[in-house]
C-alpha cells in the first residue's frame, strides 16, 4: 500500500441530514476519512447508521428531504459538495462508481445487457461503436463470463443472481473510475457466491489501481477486503484505523460488540453474544455519546459529553471516554 | 422479431383463447373495410352527385321492394346504406384510433413528469386529473364540443381532453415504483441525465399496462364519438360517422324503415364488441398480479 502526500478523497465532518415532518434525520452527522489512491476501506455499522448515506453523498444523489448540511469531500482537490450538477453528471460513472445491494433490481429487465454496458461508455468515452463493444467484451470476459460476446444480447432475467452481480461489477469498472463505492455488493448472493464476487472485485479493482469503499455489516467480508475500517454508530464515526488492529484489538466497545456478535465455530453451544439494546431513535439522539445506553462501560462523563474522536492505540482511532486497552474484553 | 412473437407465451395463450381470437378476427375483419372497403362498393354515399333521390328508403335487397345494387337498402337521400356503413366505419375508427394515440402521448408525458419530479408539479396535475375525473367524460366532451362546434378536428382535441386522465394515472403510478428500482439508481450514478433516466429507463417499464389501457379506449371513444354525433355536436353532416347515420335513421325509425339505423348500429356494436374482447385478453394475459 501507497501512502500519497495527498489522499484521493478527503472528507471532512460531512453532515446529511434528512429534514421530515416528524423530526430531522442526522443520519451522517460529522463524518471524516481519508482514502489514499488504490487503498480499500470497509464502512461498517448496524442498518440505519448512515452507511449508505455517506455513499450518496459522495456523489451529491442525496434527494430532499435529505441535504447536505455541512463539510467538505474533496476528490482529488475538487470539493464535490460545491460542485455544480452538471460536473457531477461528468464525474458520476467516470470517476466514482457505485454497485449496488441487490443485483436482481440494479439492471433494468427491459434492456439487454449490452446495450446497459454500451450506455456508460456512450457517456463517458469518445470510443466508436465497434470500439465500445469490444471493450464491454473484454469487461465481461475478465468479470469471469464466457462467450461474452453472445451474452451481450441477453436480458438480465438470462442470467443467475450472481452473474448479474458480476455484470454490475463490469459496468462499474467499464469507464475505470477511480473510485468505486460498492453498497453491501455480496449480501443479496449465496454464501458460495459472495467469496467468488469479493474476489473478483478485489482483483479488478487491484489491477486498475482503483480505490474501493465497501459499505457492509459483514465484518467477515471486511477482514477479507480491506485495508483499513471505518465503523459508523448513529451517523458518527466510532472508530477508524487498519484493518488488523481493528478487528483484533478494538478500542471502542461499539466495535468489540460487533465482533463479539460473529458466530465463533469453536463455541457453538455458547450463546452468541450481542449487543444489548437497539439503535436510539436518531431523531431525537440524547445529549453525551450516542451508545452510552448499550454501553457495558459507560459513566457519568458519557451523558453529558460527547466524545470525540482521537488517537489511541497502534494507529487506531476512537471516539470514547472510556477506550479499551489491547486484549482487553468489555 | 416475428419468430419471437409466435413462439412466445402470448401467442401460445392467444391460440387457446377463443374470445381473443374471435375479437381478432373482427378486428381483422374491421380493418380490412376500413382499408379496402371504398373499393367494394360502387357508390361514394358523401358525393351528391352520384345519389338519386328516386332510390331513397330501399329496404335491404332481401326484402320485397329492394334493389339487389343496394344490399343494406338506402336512407332517405338515395344513398347505399352498406357505403355509408363502410365510410362512417373508417371515420368512426379513425376518430377512436387517432384520439387514443393523441390522449396516450399527452397522458403519458404527464404521468412521466408527476411521477419522476413529484412535488408541486405533481399535484397540480393529478388534482386537474381528479377534477377532470369528478364529471362524467360525456359532460366534459358535449361542453367542450359546444364550445368549439363541430368537425373531426375538434372532436380529437375534446377526447384527448377526456382521455388523457387514465393514461397520467396509471403512468405516474408506475413511474412511482419504477423510480424505487436500483437500476435508476444505478442509472444516476452512471451519470445520465434525469430526461435520459425517465426517456430510456422509466418509459420501456411503464409501457405494458398502457397497451391494455389503449385497447379498451379505441372501443369506448368509437362509442363517445358515436353519442356526439348521434346527439348533433360531433362530426359534420358531409362526413358522417356511424353515429350520425344512427341518428339520421333515428327520425324514421318507427316509421318501419328501420334498416338505415340499425345496420350502422351493429357495426358500431360489433367494432365495440372485438376491441373489447382483445383487451380483456390482453389485460389478463399482461397483468403481472395475474400471472
Amino acid at each position: 500500500m501507497t501512502v500519497e502526500t495527498q489522499p484521493l478523497l478527503r472528507v471532512r465532518d460531512l453532515r446529511t441530514w434528512f429534514h421530515t415532518f416528524s423530526g430531522t434525520v442526522k443520519a451522517v452527522n460529522g463524518v471524516s476519512f481519508d482514502l489514499a489512491a488504490g487503498e480499500v476501506m470497509g464502512l461498517v455499522g448496524e442498518s440505519g447508521g448512515g452507511k449508505s448515506v455517506v455513499g450518496y453523498s459522495l456523489l451529491g444523489l442525496i434527494d430532499p428531504p435529505g441535504r447536505i448540511e455541512g463539510g467538505s469531500i474533496h476528490f482529488d482537490g475538487e470539493d464535490l459538495v460545491q460542485a455544480s450538477e452538471r460536473r457531477l453528471e461528468q464525474i458520476r460513472g467516470r470517476e466514482i462508481a457505485m454497485i449496488f445491494q441487490d443485483p436482481m433490481t440494479s439492471l433494468n429487465p427491459v434492456h439487454t445487457i449490452g446495450r446497459q454496458m454500451d450506455e456508460m461508455l456512450r457517456l463517458h468515452t469518445d470510443l466508436g461503436k465497434a470500439d465500445r463493444r469490444q471493450r464491454c467484451i473484454e469487461m465481461l470476459e475478465s468479470v469471469g463470463i464466457s462467450q461474452a460476446a453472445d451474452r451481450l444480447s441477453s436480458y438480465p432475467h438470462q442470467f443467475s443472481g450472481g452473474m448479474r452481480q458480476r455484470v454490475v461489477i463490469a459496468i462499474a469498472m467499464l469507464a475505470r473510475p477511480r473510485l468505486i463505492i460498492a453498497d453491501e455488493p455480496t449480501t443479496a448472493l449465496d454464501v458460495t457466491i459472495q467469496a467468488q464476487i469479493l474476489r473478483l472485485m478485489r482483483r479488478e479493482i487491484g489491477q486498475q489501481g482503483a480505490s474501493l469503499i465497501l459499505v457492509t455489516h459483514d465484518l467477515a467480508v471486511v477482514a477479507e477486503m480491506v485495508d483499513k475500517v471505518t465503523v459508523l454508530y448513529c451517523g458518527r464515526v466510532v472508530e477508524t484505523g487498519p484493518v488488523r488492529q481493528v478487528l483484533e484489538t478494538p478500542s471502542h466497545p461499539y466495535t468489540r460488540g460487533l465482533i463479539d456478535s460473529i458466530p465463533n465455530p469453536d463455541h457453538r453451544l455458547a450463546r452468541l453474544r450481542q449487543i444489548p439494546g437497539t439503535v436510539p431513535d436518531i431523531r431525537n439522539l440524547p445529549k453525551g455519546c450516542a451508545f452510552r445506553d448499550r454501553c457495558p462501560r459507560a459513566g457519568a462523563i458519557c451523558a453529558d459529553e460527547e466524545p470525540p474522536l482521537v488517537p489511541q492505540h497502534d494507529d487506531i482511532s476512537a471516539a470514547c471516554h472510556f477506550p479499551l486497552a489491547p486484549g482487553e474484553l468489555a | 422479431m416475428m419468430t419471437g412473437f409466435r413462439t412466445s407465451q402470448l401467442a401460445h395463450n392467444w391460440k387457446r383463447n377463443l374470445s381473443a381470437i374471435l375479437g381478432s378476427a373482427i378486428i381483422a375483419l374491421c380493418g380490412f373495410m376500413v382499408v379496402f372497403g371504398p373499393m367494394l362498393v360502387q357508390q361514394n354515399p358523401y358525393d351528391v352527385t352520384q345519389l338519386n333521390l328516386l332510390d331513397s328508403y330501399l329496404p335491404p335487397a332481401w326484402l320485397e321492394g329492394g334493389n339487389p345494387k343496394f344490399l343494406l337498402g338506402t336512407d332517405g337521400q338515395g344513398r347505399d346504406v352498406l357505403a355509408a356503413v363502410i365510410y362512417g366505419t373508417r371515420i368512426s375508427a379513425f376518430i377512436g384510433l387517432a384520439a387514443t394515440l393523441m390522449s396516450c402521448l399527452l397522458g403519458t408525458v404527464l404521468g412521466l413528469i408527476a411521477g419522476y419530479f413529484g412535488g408541486w408539479i405533481d399535484s397540480l396535475i393529478m388534482r386537474i386529473a381528479d377534477i377532470q375525473l369528478s364529471f362524467p367524460s360525456m359532460l366534459i366532451a358535449l361542453f367542450l364540443m359546444s364550445a368549439f362546434g363541430t368537425g373531426i378536428d375538434k372532436i380529437l382535441i375534446s377526447l384527448t381532453a377526456v382521455g388523457w386522465v387514465v393514461y397520467a394515472r396509471t403512468v405516474r403510478g408506475s413511474t412511482l415504483g419504477e423510480k424505487q428500482k436500483e437500476y435508476i439508481q444505478a442509472a444516476q450514478v452512471a451519470g445520465l441525465r434525469t430526461s435520459g433516466i425517465i426517456w430510456r429507463h422509466i418509459l420501456p417499464n411503464v409501457m405494458t399496462p398502457l397497451i391494455v389501457v389503449a385497447t379498451v379506449q379505441v372501443g369506448t371513444f368509437i362509442l363517445i364519438e358515436a353519442s356526439l354525433s348521434f346527439l348533433g355536436v360531433g362530426v359534420p353532416v358531409t362526413k358522417p360517422s356511424l353515429g350520425l347515420l344512427i341518428k339520421n335513421g333515428f327520425d324514421v325509425l318507427f316509421s318501419g324503415l328501420w334498416w338505415t339505423s340499425v345496420f350502422p348500429g351493429l357495426m358500431i356494436m360489433a367494432m365495440v364488441f372485438g376491441i373489447n374482447l382483445l383487451g380483456d385478453f390482453l389485460r389478463d394475459e399482461l397483468n403481472p398480479r395475474l400471472k
